[in-house]
């Protein structure tokens, strides 16, 4: 593509006190062209767009639309010169229907002051059809699904005349198939001319979506190059910096005696309808055993029922000889199961709490951190600063709240925690869920480690390239029953085949 | 509070963050209390006064001009007694405002302060005004240890009720303050079980034994000076951050306040969390009122029962403060100033109707709270005000 660039971002500099979160960066797209911009949790994408979008103001650089140079100093601005953004968490007011929720602000009016609803409803039909984002205009948007609430969120774009539209991370909340939809889309909005800016750390989904990457690494702008001829492994080296390994590196399991068993487990969900119904598995040391499977399959149920979080309406749970199926959350963990919880940032961190303080979240009430009741911040301190140097934590110290982390070094304190207190089972739930390739590198190598020590480990995953990495043995689960065992050589194929209910049996 | 940051910032960045959130905090504080004087001030203007004549006549009124003697040598009784009243007030504003503080911390909001605020003053009285022949220490000490623990059982209800059946602890404290007000005046109402002895028709409760009496150490004991019981609030200040950041039960104390669900993903039993935060905020409460009882009141009729705001108060005290000891400290004083400054006995006359600036007292009071409530408004202006 040969055509005028649409949009040119020229020079673009911002520095926040003590950090330079743009440095001279150039981006400019095309018009019809998805262009994709990549880089880790922290690069810089989000500031870039924000600046695009008139949220804050560049200290240097210029914004060039349709060679033109504009000032765009609010959203409203933007929203007037055609740039539409969806946001990562939507902004939708629940209890309004789809259309007034799109037509909001600019609503079609009768008589002067009356919402001329039947008009919003026509003209959101029309857009819907003509770039085949099927939603109903009548539906409450309480009612519906992430995914079509962010078409939602693009029809309210596209309804304001946006010309380009940003898409910050817009996968991160879909299921696979909802974000399959959303490439369909895409490729729609392109065919009739419109052109997207695709933010993302994802590089599968990067190199399938987009015609061109702008890869950010602190600030910088790297590289721009187009995604015919680039490859997982050489934008994953851009983004990072340095090699990153995409693929596992693990010796065969060699399991010891089994450290937790499951037997016909029946976990209620907070509904009061079964789960799980009766599970059972075994965990051996030195072994990664993995539960596959579409989220919502009695997956967290399962985990919160091993963790006493959950009631166990029947069935049994034995570790290291000790029966924990009646047992609190406290003997738990004292038995020695570790748990990386599936939601880092409600259930893994107090984030108003300092790293110092997340770190002591199992033992504050053990020697050596406190004696009688007194907790002692000498060593509560010192521990931390060992924890946070030998698991690479950067961003802060033991001091730092744990709010002002990136995610994917919460998820490094969250590790550092349940590794450090020596576990005989690690439970880690979706524990790259939202990091970039860097930070997953890291879970993953670490994980491994685990299981070279000897402990068990007892993986939850929705990402079955995952799965396929890690696990030595792979449960399939499907509506809170284990319907398949797998190899550590399975394939995708028959994986997602038993993930849908397919499989009854297969032997490993 | 969202200050707009980029994700992944160095360690210098997140200290400088995390200190600018409690410079935001402190500052915000003062700027609300700034801005609840500005729009009275507005009110006073309306009703035809002058705003900072009337203001400066407050300040004179709460005697918190006596440490300019100290500057210009001139003879300040007045100011003295004026002040011995402020802090009088400023006692149980510090326990009760801790009373809300505890519990805010644990994720409760505490409205009960005035129910266990009258345990510990009932209680209190009772124990003080019987068992003569006690000698005096023993006798201060049991009646202040039994009213603390009245306060900690009626502030523990609410808990455990929270804890138990999951009621909310708004209702149920505002329910048990009811009970609280219900049961003083049946008790010292006029047939009641402790009313006054010797004349039937009083609605009072006796007078407590006058080797329980609190030491005043400033002032005349006979125009109510300052009692010791002064300390012992100071003292509590610190024992609230001393439990709060140093125990582990503050530590669960505030990990169930910020995150309870990460609480309970930690072995962190919620629910003994919050029975004890709301007995602990009781224990303040229920020392408030022995002290009150014992300090400066001696004795307990229903009239007071029906009139006083103290746990009221206490929740703007907390509010204002942050809920930090230092917070509570500070703006325990303030309203302190403001309920002495205002009251017909210190406000000059000829500037200000003394009857007016009770209500003036009472808006600012309300309009501490709104802002408050308004964080983020006040946020969106002192970063205004600071670029």
């Amino acid at each position: 593509m040969s055509a005028r660039p649409v949009l040119e971002l020229r020079g673009i500099t911002k520095s926040f006190p003590g950090i330079l979160a743009n440095d001279h960066v150039d981006f400019d797209l095309l018009p019809a062209e998805v262009h994709a911009l990549l880089g880790e949790n922290g690069a810089g994408k989000s500031t870039l767009m924000s600046i695009l979008y008139g949220l804050y103001h560049p200290d240097e650089g210029e914004i060039v639309l349709r060679g033109q140079p504009v000032k765009i100093s609010s959203p409203r601005d933007a929203i007037e010169l055609g740039i539409g953004m969806v946001h990562q968490h939507f902004m939708l007011i629940p209890v309004m229907t789809v259309a007034e929720n799109i037509v909001l602000a600019t609503e079609p009016r009768k008589a002067g002051v009356l919402l001329d609803y039947d008009t919003a409803v026509r003209r959101v039909r029309e857009l819907s059809e003509r770039f085949g984002l099927a939603v109903n205009p009548n539906a409450k948007v309480e009612k519906i699904t992430v995914g079509q609430q962010q078409r939602v969120e693009i029809l309210k774009a596209l309804y304001r005349g946006a010309e380009i539209l940003i898409l910050d991370e817009p996968t991160a909340v879909l299921t696979p198939q909802e974000a399959r939809e959303l490439f369909g889309i895409i490729r729609s909005l392109t065919e009739q001319g419109k052109s997207i800016i695709f933010i993302s750390h994802k590089l599968n989904e990067v190199l399938e979506i987009a015609d061109r990457v702008t890869v950010l690494r602190r600030g910088k702008q790297i590289e721009t190059l187009p995604t015919a001829g680039a490859t997982e492994e050489s934008l994953a080296r851009l983004m990072v910096g340095r090699e990153v390994l995409l693929r596992v590196d693990k010796q065969p399991a060699k399991p010891t005696e089994p450290l937790l068993d499951v037997d016909d487990l029946h976990v209620l969900d907070d509904r009061g309808l079964e789960a799980v119904r009766g599970v059972s598995l075994e965990v051996r040391g030195g072994e990664i055993v993995a539960i596959a499977g579409v989220d919502g399959n009695g997956q967290s149920e399962l985990i919160e029922a091993l963790t006493g979080l959950r009631p166990i309406a029947s069935g049994r749970v034995v570790a290291g000889g000790r029966d924990l199926t009646r047992s609190s959350t406290q003997e738990i963990l004292d038995e020695g199961i570790g748990h990386i919880p599936e939601d880092r940032q409600r259930r893994g961190l107090v984030l108003e709490f300092t790293l110092a303080e997340n770190l002591a979240l199992h033992d504050y009430d053990k020697q050596p951190i406190s004696k009688l009741g007194w907790l002692r911040p000498g060593r509560l301190i010192a521990r931390a600063r060992k924890l946070l140097k030998e698991f690479d934590v950067r961003g802060g110290g033991p001091n730092t709240l744990a709010r002002s982390l990136s995610g994917g070094n919460q998820q490094k304190v969250v590790i550092a925690r349940e590794v450090s207190r020596d576990p005989h089972v690690l439970i880690a739930a979706q524990p790259t869920r939202g990091l970039d390739v860097g930070a997953i590198e890291f879970v993953h190598r670490r994980l491994v480690e685990e299981r070279d020590e000897g402990r068990g480990v007892l993986l939850v995953s929705l990402e079955l390239e995952e799965v396929l990495s890690l696990a030595d043995r792979i449960l399939v689960v499907y509506e809170g029953r284990i319907v398949g065992e797998f190899g550590p050589d399975a394939t995708e194929e028959e994986l997602g085949f038993a993930m849908l209910g397919g499989a009854k049996e297969a032997v490993a | 509070m969202t200050v707009p940051v980029p994700e992944a910032a160095g360690e210098g960045l997140a200290q400088r963050l995390a200190f600018l959130q409690r410079a935001g905090g402190a500052a915000t504080a003062v700027f609300t209390a700034v801005l609840a004087f500005f729009a009275g001030g507005i009110v006073v203007l309306v009703t035809g006064h002058n705003p900072l004549t009337t203001y400066k006549a407050i300040f004179v009124g709460t005697g918190l001009t006596w440490p300019y003697r100290l500057v210009t040598g001139q003879d300040t009784s007045g100011a003295a007694d004026n002040l011995q009243q402020t802090l009088l007030l400023t006692t149980p504003l510090i326990l009760t405002g801790l009373a809300v503080a505890f519990a805010f911390r644990c994720g409760l909001f505490n409205i009960g302060g005035q129910g266990q605020y009258f345990a510990g003053a009932y209680v209190s009285v009772w124990i003080a005004s019987s068992l003569s022949g006690t000698p005096g220490l023993l006798h201060i000490i049991f009646a202040i240890v039994a009213g603390s623990l009245a306060g900690a059982l009626w502030g523990g209800i609410a808990g455990f009720l929270r804890a138990t059946v999951g009621a909310h602890e708004v209702i149920t404290t505002i329910m048990l303050n009811w009970t609280a007000i219900f049961v003083g005046q049946y008790l010292f109402g006029q047939g009641g079980p402790l009313q006054n002895s010797t004349n039937p028709s009083d609605p009072v409760s006796n007078d407590i034994a006058e080797n329980t009496k609190l030491h005043v150490w400033w002032g005349d004991p006979l125009i109510q000076g300052l009692h010791v019981g002064f300390f012992v609030a100071l003292a509590m200040l610190v024992v609230f951050w001393l439990v709060l950041s140093r125990t582990t039960l503050g530590y669960e104390v505030r990990a169930v306040g910020f995150n309870p669900e990460a609480a309970r993903y930690g072995g962190i039993s919620v629910s003994r969390n919050y029975f004890l935060a709301m007995a602990i905020s009781g224990l303040f409460a229920g020392l408030a009122g022995t002290l009150d009882i014992l300090g400066w009141q001696f004795r307990l009729g229903v009239i007071d029962i029906r009139s006083s705001q103290i746990g009221f108060v206490g929740i703007a005290v907390a509010l204002l403060g942050r809920n930090t000891a230092i917070g509570v400290g500070l703006s325990a004083l303030l309203f302190g100033a403001l309920l002495t400054g205002t009251s017909t006995r210190n406000l000059n006359p000829d500037v200000f109707q003394p009857e007016l600036a009770g209500n003036l007292t009472l808006m600012i009071q309300a309009l501490v709270l709104l802002f408050v409530g308004a964080d983020v408004l006040i946020l969106w202006f002192w970063r205004r005000f600071r670029t």
